[in-house]
C-alpha cells in the first residue's frame, strides 16, 4: 500500500451529499479486471456529454462543462471534498482506483459510507471526517480562493490552510498502518498461529462448518 | 451472566485476536466470490506468492455480468469480450487456487446472495463475507454477514479472517399485521425512507417483532438484503423454527447426528430478552402501504398513494438542491402523484426479490392477464437457476410468458445493467431491485423501487398502481 503522510493539493469541490460509488465509477467499466485507468472514467457519467464503453477513447467524448472535474483549477486537484455519506452503496474498490489514478489523495465530508471509507484506507487515499461546519467553511474558502492548496497532514492529524487550521481524527490503527504504508496481510499472517489455533476449536465444536 | 445480542453472540465467538489499535481479526467461516470485486484481489495474492488458506470455505459463482439470454452457450455465449473474458478469468483463479466455483452451464448458478442460502453454505451462527455490499441478505438466517471490498477480499482469501471493529447494534421492530398486498419490500423502505440512507451507518441491525417472527427466510432476506440501503454493514433475524425447516436438508447443511448438535448450538442465536441495544426503532406495520421510491436515493420514498415532495419546502438549501436535482433526473414535478405514473419497461429480478415466492406473487396477480401494451419491456430474472427450474415447474413461467414477460435466466441482469439488460435514458423502470441511483439501470435511466406485488400491478396497467386496488 502506498505510505501517507503529509500531502497538499488543490481541493476540489464537489457539493453533493450521498455521493454513491456507482457515480464515482459506473457499472461499464468493472469489467476490467486490473486496476488501471479508472482515472479517466472517474464519475464518467457526468463528466462527459457523450456516453462511453471501456472500448470508447475518452479522447473522443466531449468534456461536459459545467462539470467540476474539466474546469481549471480542479482538473488538477487532489483533494475531494464532498457532503455527508459520502462514497455510500456499492462495495466497488474501482471507486477508490478512479479517485487515486485521477490523482486523488485525500477526500473530506461530513460522513463517510462504510465499506468505501475501509478501501480508501487500503488503497493509501485518506478518507477525513470534519464537522458539517468545517465542511462548509472549506467549501466557502475553496470558492473564494481556489488555487490555494490545503495542507493535509496526517502524523499531525490536522489540515492547513494558511493560517487556518482544523484537527481531524483518525482511528489510530488504521492511521499507523497508513504512514508506514504497511502491507495488512503481511501483518495478519504474523498470527498464522493464533488463526490456526482457533481453527482447531472451532472443528472440534462445530465439525459440520469444516 | 451478561445478557447478549444476537450480534454481541455471533461478534465474540468469531474473534480470533484483538489487534493494537483496538481492531479485531474475525474468523471468517464462509467467503463467497463472483466475477467482479475478485480478479485484482487473486492478482494480489498472486504478486507475493500467498496461497489461499483454506480454499473449501470460499465458493465462487458469476452472476454480475453474465447475459441472461443464450445460456446453452456457456461462457463462449457472453457477446461483451471483456465479460467473457472477467468470466473466464474467475475460473481460472478458481481452478488454479482449488476453490469450488458453479459455473455458467450449472443449473445452481444463480445471483451470489440467493445461491448461498440456496445450497446450504449460509448456515446460522457463521460468518459470512463477500465483496458485494448486498451480503447483509445472508442476515436472515442468523448468519453474521457483510459487504468487503477487493482488498478485504485478498485479505479473507490469504488468512480467512477480516480486521474489523465491533458495531452499534440496532434493533428494528415490526409491529402489528401487514395488510394484504404488503410485503417485505415494503417494510424496509419504510424503514429506509424514516433512518435515511446513512441513518444506519456503524450499526448492524437486528428485524424483530411479530411481523419478522411471521415473514419466510425469503421475505427476511428481503428484510436484511437492503440493510446497507439505510447505512448499515450488517441485517439480522433471529435463528427460529422458521429458520431451522430452512436450512434442513440444503446441501451444505449438517446430517444425521451432526444435524441435531448443530440445531443445538443455533438454538442460542437470539438476543437475550434483557439484552441491550444501542438503539432501537419501532415500526406500526398495521398502517403500511405499499412503498414507492420517487428520487435517486432508497430513502427518497413514500407510500403509493403519496406525492412526490417539493424542494420550496426543504428545510435547508442544501435538501433543496438535493430534491430539485433528483425531481430533475426523474422527470418529475413537486408535488405530483406517483399513482398513474407512466412506466417504459419492468424489472422483475436482483437479490432483494428473484426468489421463488417472490415469483409466486407476481404470477398470482398476472395469471390469466395480459400486460399493459404500453410497456416496452417486462422482463423476469429469477434470482438462480434452481428457482427458475422450480417456476417453470409450478407452470409460473408459462404464466409469465402467456402475460408477455420476458423469462429469462439467472443473474443480476438490469439491477445493474452490466449486461445487455439496460434503460435507455428517459426511460422510467418499475423495478424489484435495490437501488435507483442515477445511471444505476442504464446511463439517464430513471427506477422505482417496489415489490414484486407492485411491479406486477405496474406491468399489468403500465402506470404505478396500488396492487391493493387491483
Ligand atoms: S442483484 Fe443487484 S444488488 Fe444484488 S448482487 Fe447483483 S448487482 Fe448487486
Amino acid at each position: 500500500m502506498q505510505a501517507f503522510t503529509r500531502h497538499s493539493g488543490v481541493v476540489i469541490p464537489l457539493n453533493r451529499r450521498n455521493v454513491d460509488t456507482d457515480a464515482i465509477v459506473p457499472k461499464q467499466y468493472l469489467k476490467k479486471i486490473d486496476k488501471q485507468g479508472f482515472g479517466a472514467h472517474l464519475f464518467d457519467d457526468e463528466r462527459y456529454l457523450d456516453p462511453g464503453d471501456v472500448d470508447t477513447p475518452v479522447q473522443e467524448r466531449r468534456p461536459n462543462p459545467d462539470f467540476v472535474l474539466n474546469q481549471v483549477p480542479w482538473n488538477q486537484g487532489s483533494i475531494l471534498l464532498a457532503q455527508a455519506n459520502f462514497g455510500c452503496g456499492s462495495s466497488r474498490e474501482h471507486a477508490v482506483w478512479a479517485l487515486q489514478d485521477f490523482g486523488i489523495r485525500v477526500v473530506i465530508a461530513p460522513s463517510f459510507g462504510e465499506i468505501f471509507h475501509n478501501n480508501c484506507f487500503n488503497n493509501g487515499v485518506l478518507p477525513v471526517c470534519l464537522s458539517q461546519q468545517d465542511v462548509d467553511e472549506l467549501f466557502q474558502l475553496c470558492r473564494e480562493h481556489p488555487e490555494q492548496p490545503l495542507t493535509v497532514d496526517l502524523v499531525g492529524s490536522r489540515l492547513q490552510w494558511g493560517e487556518r487550521e482544523w484537527p481531524f481524527e483518525v482511528d489510530s490503527a488504521r492511521r499507523e498502518a497508513l504512514i508506514a504504508g504497511l502491507d495488512d496481510i503481511g501483518i495478519t499472517l504474523e498470527r498464522a498461529e493464533k488463526i490456526q489455533q482457533y481453527e482447531a476449536r472451532r472443528r472440534r465444536e462445530e465439525p459440520w462448518l469444516f | 451472566m451478561t445478557q447478549q445480542t444476537l450480534y454481541d453472540k455471533l461478534w465474540e465467538r468469531h474473534v480470533v485476536d484483538t489487534l493494537p489499535g483496538g481492531e479485531s481479526l474475525l474468523y471468517i467461516d464462509r467467503h463467497l466470490i463472483h466475477e467482479v470485486s475478485s480478479p485484482q484481489a487473486f492478482a494480489a495474492l498472486r504478486e507475493k506468492h500467498r496461497p489461499v488458506w483454506r480454499p473449501g470455505a470460499n465458493m465462487a459463482v458469476p452472476d454480475h455480468a453474465v447475459p441472461t439470454r443464450n445460456r446453452e452457450l456457456g461462457v463462449p455465449g457472453i457477446r461483451d469480450a471483456l465479460a467473457r473474458q472477467q468470466v473466464r478469468r474467475l475460473e481460472d483463479n478458481c481452478r488454479d487456487q482449488r476453490i469450488p466455483l458453479i459455473d455458467l452451464t450449472d443449473q445452481r448458478q444463480g445471483i451470489v446472495h440467493v445461491v448461498g442460502p440456496e445450497q446450504g453454505l449460509t448456515l446460522p451462527g457463521v460468518t459470512l463475507v463477500c465483496g458485494d455490499s448486498h451480503t447483509s441478505t445472508h442476515g436472515a438466517l442468523a448468519t453474521l454477514a457483510m459487504g468487503i471490498g477487493t482488498s478485504e477480499v485478498a485479505h479473507v482469501l490469504a488468512t480467512q479472517t477480516l480486521r474489523a471493529r465491533k458495531l452499534k447494534t440496532l434493533r428494528v421492530r415490526f409491529d402489528g399485521e401487514l395488510d394484504e398486498g404488503v410485503t417485505a419490500k415494503d417494510l424496509v423502505l419504510a424503514m429506509i425512507g424514516r433512518l435515511g440512507t446513512a441513518g444506519a451507518t456503524g450499526f448492524a441491525i437486528e428485524y424483530a417483532g411479530d411481523v419478522v417472527r411471521r415473514l419466510s427466510i425469503e421475505a427476511r432476506m428481503t428484510l436484511c438484503n437492503m440493510s446497507i440501503e439505510a447505512g448499515a454493514r450488517a441485517g439480522l433475524v433471529a435463528y427460529d423454527a422458521v429458520t431451522e425447516d430452512y436450512v434442513r436438508g440444503r446441501p451444505g447443511a449438517p446430517r444425521d447426528e451432526q444435524w441435531t448438535r448443530a440445531v443445538d448450538h443455533w438454538r442460542h442465536l437470539v438476543s437475550d430478552p434483557e439484552a441491550r441495544f444501542d438503539r432501537e426503532e419501532v415500526f406500526d406495520a398495521t398502517i403500511l402501504e405499499p412503498q414507492v421510491t420517487w428520487g435517486t436515493s432508497p430513502e427518497m420514498v413514500v407510500p403509493v398513494s403519496g406525492r412526490v415532495p417539493d424542494p420550496a419546502a426543504a428545510l435547508d438549501e442544501q435538501d433543496r438542491a438535493n430534491l430539485a436535482r433528483a425531481l430533475d433526473y426523474m422527470g418529475l414535478e413537486p408535488g405530483q402523484a406517483l399513482e398513474g405514473l407512466p412506466i417504459d419497461r419492468v424489472f422483475i429480478g436482483s437479490c432483494t426479490n428473484a426468489r421463488i415466492e417472490d415469483l409466486r406473487q407476481v404470477a398470482t396477480l398476472v395469471r390469466g392477464r395480459r400486460l399493459s401494451p404500453r410497456l416496452k419491456q417486462a422482463i423476469i430474472v429469477p434470482g438462480s437457476g434452481l428457482v427458475r427450474l422450480q417456476a417453470e415447474r409450478e407452470g409460473l413461467a408459462d404464466i409469465f410468458e402467456c402475460a408477455g414477460f420476458e423469462w429469462r435466466a439467472a443473474g443480476c441482469s438490469m439491477c445493474l445493467g452490466m449486461n445487455d439488460d439496460r434503460l435507455a435514458p428517459g426511460e422510467r423502470c418499475a423495478a424489484t431491485s435495490n437501488r435507483n441511483f442515477e445511471g444505476r439501470q442504464g446511463k439517464g435511466g430513471r427506477t422505482h423501487l417496489m415489490s414484486p406485488p407492485m411491479a406486477a400491478a405496474a406491468a399489468l396497467t403500465g402506470v404505478i398502481t396500488d396492487v391493493r386496488g387491483l
